[in-house]
């Protein structure tokens, strides 16, 4: 297609590849979705694609490899999925965007620390509900040291697929190492609960963090002009109750709806990592482009 | 059928619900003198975890002033014949928290997810029994389902190797009627045995428990003196005694445990445990009972009315663990105020 344009897959056509699917065909500048691979050759995600004229295929990531032209591929499937997909993807030369929690490379939030991992052969989304907060703790950390940020994340129970349930462990565990790690909180601690109430609720975070030294005007800015930049790659993303200040604790509250398109508006935890992967492929290929790859 | 003889098992729960009244702040030596009597005593189970299971500890919930670790330990030096229970919620508490609780001596994972969400526990069953652990598991705020909807719950728990599947009143909401249908579902389509737990929101800990022993649940919690969330819980001493006049068999020794609520446990109480006008509100509005205290505290903080807090967290359908909510209530009350004020 356009030359100022590199081309990207999709592996996994189930509702998050489906829903990064129009959002690639939708938003991104520097993309041009060439192939959706999955393994059903009922897949409803693979008809979808077919009927948008995209080459679609159930022979599984060997259809991928055969395309040599493909820049960027998005795991959309499950970590043990990617675990074998990964080196695949690397000796072919490949950029690996991971949502699933598989982490085979460095935890990346786009408004923290994609400039240190843009040219890594893969990037791991963390968690949705890392996504949700990290960016706050981040913000936090920008202007004083964070002893301990705690965050609860509170998704619809209609919005939870089977992968976040049987995997609850490792989703607690991983969404607290990315407020340590990319967040840089000294200690980190999540909380994830479901609620099914009729109708759904949509996506809504606490964010504590005990910090020292408080600069509270320096905090709330940070905080603000956090939020700013998370709604460009995320419209739905807001603060619902602004920083309250109780001696050492921040606490803060984050609302994301989502887009409302393929998934539903209360989905805020899925349209937050289908929404940051696209950010982050758009800026990986914008520098591919930018070096003519 | 006769009930004569037939076998009750209780689980003592002070250590770990009964935390919720002393905003988790037991210490080991606390622990040492109310576990050692329970055990003198003869209860199956001994729970202890911060009051919302392991690794409650937190900002949401409250600090504990000793660790999940600690309080463990302290009672593995004294427990001869109970069995050391914990609660986990997937969710908040995890794997590590599990294998750090069995090197310290518990015997029984309690796992609990909301009444709906049963399939966020398959991991933590299934690791805990290949830890080697009895599993008991907890369908939280069971009044907000029907009974149908709760036996189809409890059947995913029985699936994934549950040893027993409660009926948990976490709201104290429940009148006997609604015990009745949904133990007595759950007895005629599990295999596996049926447990209760009941809050004293309402006034119908000891009645409700009776109800669902009637209907065949045969484990049931309980705690010294009712200590607990929101009202507290059936009182251990009372269920032991009332199931001893009707000649069930509960292998606790009556006044033991009437000795122990009295003389170890009524002293160390801070706060009187009542069906105050709030804990009342919590039954009424279906309100889980651990958002007693956390709703004085935002109540205070933002100068609002205890009760219109809990009144619109019942009308919120808010779920056990949505602390958070609280404050997003009180804060958006005062918001409201203000904005109606200057109106």
């Amino acid at each position: 297609m356009s030359e100022n344009r590199v081309n990207v897959a999709i592996i996994g056509p189930g509702n998050i590849g489906t829903d990064l699917m129009y959002k690639i065909l939708k938003y991104s500048k520097f993309m041009n979705l060439k192939i959706i691979v999955g393994i059903y050759s009922t897949s409803e995600g693979l008809k979808r694609a077919r009927d948008l004229g995209i080459e679609a295929s159930s022979e599984g990531i060997d259809a991928l490899l055969r395309d040599k032209s493909i820049k960027i591929a998005f795991e959309a499937t499950m970590a043990s999925a990617h675990l074998k997909n990964a080196p695949l993807l690397e000796r072919a030369g490949i950029r690996a965007i991971d949502l699933t929690p598989a982490a085979v490379g460095p935890y990346v939030c786009p408004v923290v620390n994609m400039d240190d991992n843009i040219n890594h052969p893969n990037i791991n989304l963390i968690t949705c509900g890392a996504q949700a907060t990290v960016p706050i703790v981040a913000a936090v950390s920008s202007v004083a040291k964070v002893k301990y940020a705690e965050i609860v994340a509170t998704i619809a129970s209609k919005s939870a697929g089977p992968g976040t349930r049987q995997n609850i462990d490792e989703f607690t565990q991983t969404t607290a190492r990315g407020l340590e790690v990319v967040g840089k909180a000294e200690k980190g601690k999540a909380i994830i609960i479901l609620n099914p109430a009729e109708p759904p609720i949509i996506m809504r975070n606490t964010i504590y963090t005990v910090v020292e030294e408080q600069n509270k005007d320096q905090i709330i800015a940070a905080i603000e002009k956090m939020v700013k930049k998370v709604k460009e790659y995320v419209p739905g993303y807001k603060l619902r109750v602004p920083p309250i200040f109780d001696e050492e604790k921040v606490t803060t509250m984050i609302e994301v709806e989502g887009e409302g398109a393929f998934l539903p508006k209360y989905a805020g935890n899925l349209d937050i990592e289908t929404s940051v992967a696209v950010a982050i492929g758009d800026r990986i290929a914008e520098k591919l482009v930018r070096e003519g790859v | 059928m006769s009930r004569f003889n037939e076998h009750i098992r209780i689980v003592d729960t002070t250590l770990r619900d009964g935390s919720h009244a002393v905003k988790h702040q037991f210490t080991p030596e606390d622990v040492k003198a109310i576990a050692s009597a329970l055990d003198e005593a003869g209860v199956y189970g001994i729970e202890i975890s911060h009051g919302d299971g392991l690794a409650g500890s937190s900002i949401q919930y409250g600090w504990a002033l000793y660790s999940d670790e600690e309080r463990l330990s302290a009672a593995k030096e004294v427990v001869k014949k109970s069995k050391i229970a914990v609660l986990l919620l997937p969710g908040i508490g995890t794997r590590k928290d599990l294998q750090r609780s069995i090197e310290r001596g518990a015997k029984i994972a309690r796992i609990a997810t909301h009444v709906t969400e049963a399939d966020i526990s398959e991991q933590h069953i299934k690791m805990s029994k290949d830890m080697g652990l009895e599993v008991m598991t907890f369908l939280m705020l069971s009044h907000m389902e029907s009974p149908s909807k709760v036996l189809e719950q409890a059947k995913l728990m029985e699936s994934y190797g549950a040893d027993v599947v409660y009926v948990v009143d976490s709201a104290g909401a429940m009148l006997p009627d609604d015990v009745r249908a949904r133990v007595s579902i759950l007895k005629e389509h599990l295999t596996v045995e049926v447990g209760f737990h009941a809050h004293e929101n309402l006034g119908l800990a000891i009645g409700n428990t009776l109800a669902a022993i009637k209907e065949g649940a045969t484990v049931i919690d309980g705690t010294l003196c009712s200590l607990g969330a929101g009202a507290g819980n059936a009182a251990t001493e009372v269920l032991v005694a009332v199931l001893e006049k009707l000649g069930y068999e509960t292998g606790v020794d009556l006044y033991k445990i009437m000795s122990t609520a009295e003389d170890i446990m009524r002293p160390r109480m801070s706060r009187p445990q009542i069906i105050d006008r709030a804990s009342l509100a919590l039954g009424y509005a279906g309100v889980y009972s651990s958002f007693l205290l956390h709703t004085y505290k935002a109540a205070e903080r933002f100068k609002v009315d205890p009760l219109d807090i809990l009144m619109e967290l019942g009308k919120r359908r808010v779920v056990g663990g949505q602390e958070d909510m609280i404050i997003d209530v009180a804060y958006e009350l005062t918001h409201t105020r203000t904005e109606t004020s200057t109106a």
